[in-house]
């Protein structure tokens, strides 16, 4: 039966994620949008409660991790709104608060999104409880993730990586970083693997920290790795170079990790317009739903298209996590989320900054800053040119060589 | 004065009114109006008649409304109707559509590939609905979709989910032939949920035979920056009657219909109307649009219409109006979503099949893109609308949501009709393709009001 509102079950968790925003993250939101680099210590203390919420299994499964698909969940029949759907809802209100913090939040990096994805269950519980970053970009290499130079060597019971990573989300700060690299350059996208690289093996250093247009709470590390050894088994999934299933495995985590990205979108433009629609009530203006937008002022309008386009982004998100709950194969829906929710979130957030005039473009108020923070969104994890490749080739049914 | 009157060009021909002749426009004027007389072709110098075809089928002028069947008063005067129960919500995120939505789904995009888009480009020209459309259309209850079994429909509960399902499966085939089809079931659900007894005792069994009435839900009104929420149409009181004076346009059908809802404002709220073709006052003018103009529409205008109180349908104080107004909207979304699936289904195998530079178009990326972002927006109309109507059925506020639904169709949906013609080049611009038609027919979701209801 088509329904579109939020589960009844999770809306608690939803509620409370927005609580949880409102009062820790938003009083700490500009100050470490202005003391970029330094630790947000509050975020042991809500990183603590997350883990106890998850204990408890009150937060339902919410969180980075929470995008690990459920083989085996009840009947196949029946329609589950699970963990994915509660990640997508707790980090959009998590990113009402904060992006650049939620990306700080303490074994919530996407890196264990990643291990979530594709360890397996001894790995699973060798790594539980682990704060992981995720290593894929190099500096000659962003999107064309397939490329990439860093290398693993298998020598004995280890591999021995080496190469650079830059853009490493909490680099500095997390405790260990998944790392992709190849095995076998000539192989292909095939023999792409991750490793789990934990923090001081000997061989990986932190060479510095970016500063940013947003996102500024957020470290964001280049990585260097010079002969760093690490176990064998810490190579996520299997090891085998399998061509036939090509990209498919590293890449599964990408399928998972999107919806969470549309979801910092989300959430980040929803602060925009909440405040928008305050700001513009009390200069008089009010949004009304019935009446055509041609006969409303030209603020009242836009509001109405920007609202329109992020419910819009936000059904995308919510559809892209459900379909990963109920075991069905989403790639497509993923990237369609993340390429509308990252366009949605610069247009929404910036369009707002314009509303309010030098209100929403000075310090004092926090539209300026969403308007910064928003940018990225519409980069990582796959550029909105990316997605949109995605989304083509499928609805196309044209192979990666067919559409370059 | 008046001469001079005449020969000012603003106000007629879309020319502006603060337009001002100089003396090469006179002459230009003077010289079309010599084009333009039969002197040319009397004297035999005009090289060929020009033959006018007249697209509109049921005459240029307009005509007093034809008087249709005649419906026999029963039910209970001012006794409550029967209304249908909501679908009750259980709380699930949900995209699946029930087995028997989809199995109406299935039989309805099958008549709109194998009757409806075969027939769309004549109806277009025709300005008409062929009647084994519409016949096809009532074989399958389509106008009872929203009126509950209890009523002789076919729904057992609101069918609003239903109704948005069906209305984007038939758009897909044809926007002019879905309202066309839909039209009738539009007045039929109106009465079904709003009316009272007697209404519905009189005017329910006109649907439900295999003779269905055509009728049509009369809300848009021509004028610039139109709020349906305030009709210039208007109500009086006049003793135990109401006089209605005002003019109704884009109404779907209108020449053949044999029943109107129509939107006024009474004593200062909008009110629906229930208006019988035939009823003195009332007169019907072909009016064809840019695009849905299967739907034979028209203008209707009322002059001095007199019906009894007892017609009023729904309440006074303008709550039915502005729920009959957001269940348009409604369908007119869902019917954008499907004419929109129906652009991304013909530009993805045309840029496929299409080669430029020694490849398919689909292998550039500027293509490729394109279509990927129709593809994408599209759900994002489908998604917004399907949230809507989920509400509207299970009884709970829907305005936010189908506000935000139709904006988005406007503004979504107009992009898609345009990429489809770009993307198809000049092929997109001729009538071998029915690209060009989806273009027409999309600009209309923004502007129509009524029509359509679910």
């Amino acid at each position: 039966m088509i329904s579109l509102d939020d589960p009844k079950k999770l809306r608690g968790l939803r509620d409370n994620a927005h609580q949880v925003a409102m009062n820790m993250l938003r009083p700490i939101s500009r100050t470490y949008d202005r003391a970029e680099h330094e630790y947000p210590q509050e975020l042991d203390l809500l990183a603590a409660m997350i883990d106890g919420l998850a204990e408890s299994g009150a937060g339902n499964g919410a969180g980075a991790a929470g995008v690990k698909r459920q083989e085996s969940a009840g009947d196949a029949d029946r329609i589950t709104n699970g963990t994915n759907l509660a990640s997508v809802l707790g980090i959009a209100e998590m990113c009402w608060g904060d992006v650049g913090l939620l990306l700080s939040l303490p074994r919530q990096g996407l890196g264990n999104s990643a291990i979530a994805s594709v360890a397996t269950p001894e790995q699973q519980e060798r790594f539980s409880g682990l704060w992981a970053s995720m290593a894929i970009t190099e500096p000659d290499t962003g999107s064309d993730s397939a490329n990439i130079r860093t290398t693993a060597v298998r020598d004995g019971d280890e591999y021995v990586l080496n190469g650079e990573k830059i853009f490493v989300t909490s680099g500095q700060r997390s405790d260990a970083v998944v790392v992709w690299a190849t095995l076998d350059k000539t192989l292909g996208r095939a023999a792409i693997k991750s490793f789990v690289v934990p923090k001081g093996t000997p061989g990986m250093t932190v060479e510095r920290l970016d500063h940013k247009l947003g996102i500024k709470a957020s470290d964001t590390a280049t990585i260097r790795f010079e002969n760093c050894r690490v176990p064998a088994d810490n190579l996520l999934g299997s090891p085998e170079i399998d061509t036939s299933q090509g990209f498919a495995g590293a890449m599964a985590t990408f399928d998972n990790t999107r919806p969470l990205v549309a979801a910092m979108a989300v959430g980040c433009a929803q602060a925009a317009l909440d405040l928008t629609r305050d700001l513009l009530d009390q200069a008089g203006v009010t949004i009304d739903y019935d009446r055509p937008a041609i006969v409303q002022s030209a603020a009242a309008s836009t509001f109405l298209r920007l609202e329109a386009d992020w419910e819009a982004a936000r059904l995308l998100m919510l559809q892209a996590a459900w379909m990963a709950d109920n075991r069905r194969a989403n790639a497509m829906e993923a990237s369609m989320a993340k390429a509308k929710a990252g366009r949605m979130a610069s247009d929404v957030t910036l369009t707002c900054v314009e509303l309010c005039g030098s209100v929403g473009y000075s310090e004092g108020e926090l539209l300026e800053k969403w308007a910064r923070d928003s940018k990225i969104l519409d980069i990582f994890e796959g550029t909105q040119q990316i997605q949109q490749l995605i989304v083509a080739r499928r609805v196309l049914g044209l192979t990666s060589a067919e559409l370059k | 004065m008046l001469l001079l009157k005449n020969l000012r060009p603003g106000g007629r021909h879309g020319i502006a009114r603060g337009e001002s002749r100089d003396p090469v426009g006179y002459a230009v004027a003077a010289l079309n109006r010599l084009a333009q007389s039969d002197l040319l072709d009397r004297v035999g110098l005009r090289k060929q008649a020009e033959q006018v075809v007249f697209t509109v089928t049921r005459g240029g002028f307009r005509t007093a409304t034809t008087a249709g069947r005649a419906f026999a008063r029963a039910g209970e005067r001012g006794q409550a109707g029967r209304r249908p129960a909501s679908a009750p919500s259980r709380g699930v995120f949900d995209l699946t559509p029930t087995d028997d939505e989809q199995m109406l789904v299935d039989v309805v995009s099958e008549l709109a590939a194998d009757v409806i888009r075969p027939a769309a480009a004549d109806a277009d020209i025709a300005c008409a609905a062929p009647d084994e459309v519409l016949k096809a259309a009532n074989e399958l209850g389509l106008p009872l979709l929203g009126v509950p079994e209890t009523l002789g429909g076919i729904s057992e509960e609101r069918a609003v989910m239903a109704g948005a399902l069906v209305a984007e499966a038939l758009a897909k085939g044809d926007l002019g032939l879905a309202v066309a089809t839909l039209a009738p079931g539009g007045v039929a659900t109106a009465i079904a949920t709003w009316g009272t007894d007697e209404q519905q005792q009189t005017y329910l069994p006109a649907f439900t035979g295999a003779d269905v009435a055509a009728a049509a839900l009369a809300l848009t009104e021509p004028r610039p920056l139109f709020d349906a929420l305030e009709p210039a149409t208007t109500a009086r009181r006049v003793g135990d009657d109401l006089v209605l004076d005002g003019v109704k346009s884009m109404v779907p059908r209108g020449a053949d219909a044999e029943l109107f809802v129509v939107g006024a404002q009474l004593d200062g709220k909008p009110v629906l109307v229930i208006v019988e073709s035939g009823t003195e006052g009332l007169s019907v003018e072909a009016d064809p649009a840019m695009g849905v103009r299967a739907a034979s529409l028209t203008t209707l205008t009322l002059e001095g219409v007199r019906v009894t109180t007892a017609n009023l349908l729904g309440a006074d104080d303008g709550t039915t109006y502005a729920e009959c107004v957001r269940l348009a909207r409604l369908a007119w979304c869902a019917l954008s979503v499907g004419v929109g699936q129906a652009v991304l289904d013909y530009v993805s195998s045309y840029v496929k099949q299409r080669r430029a530079f020694g490849e398919p178009l689909a292998h550039r990326q500027s293509v490729a893109f394109m279509v990927a972002d129709i593809a994408t927006e599209l759900q994002g109309m489908r998604l917004l609308t399907w949230k809507a109507a989920g509400r509207a059925a299970a009884g709970k506020d829907f305005s936010r949501e189908v506000a935000l639904a139709r904006r988005l169709c406007s503004d979504k949906g107009m992009k898609i009709g345009l990429d489809g013609v770009q993307l198809l080049g000049g092929h997109g611009f001729v009538k071998e393709h029915p690209v060009e038609r989806w273009y027409r027919d999309l600009r209309s979701i923004s502007i129509m009001e009524g029509g359509v209801l679910l």
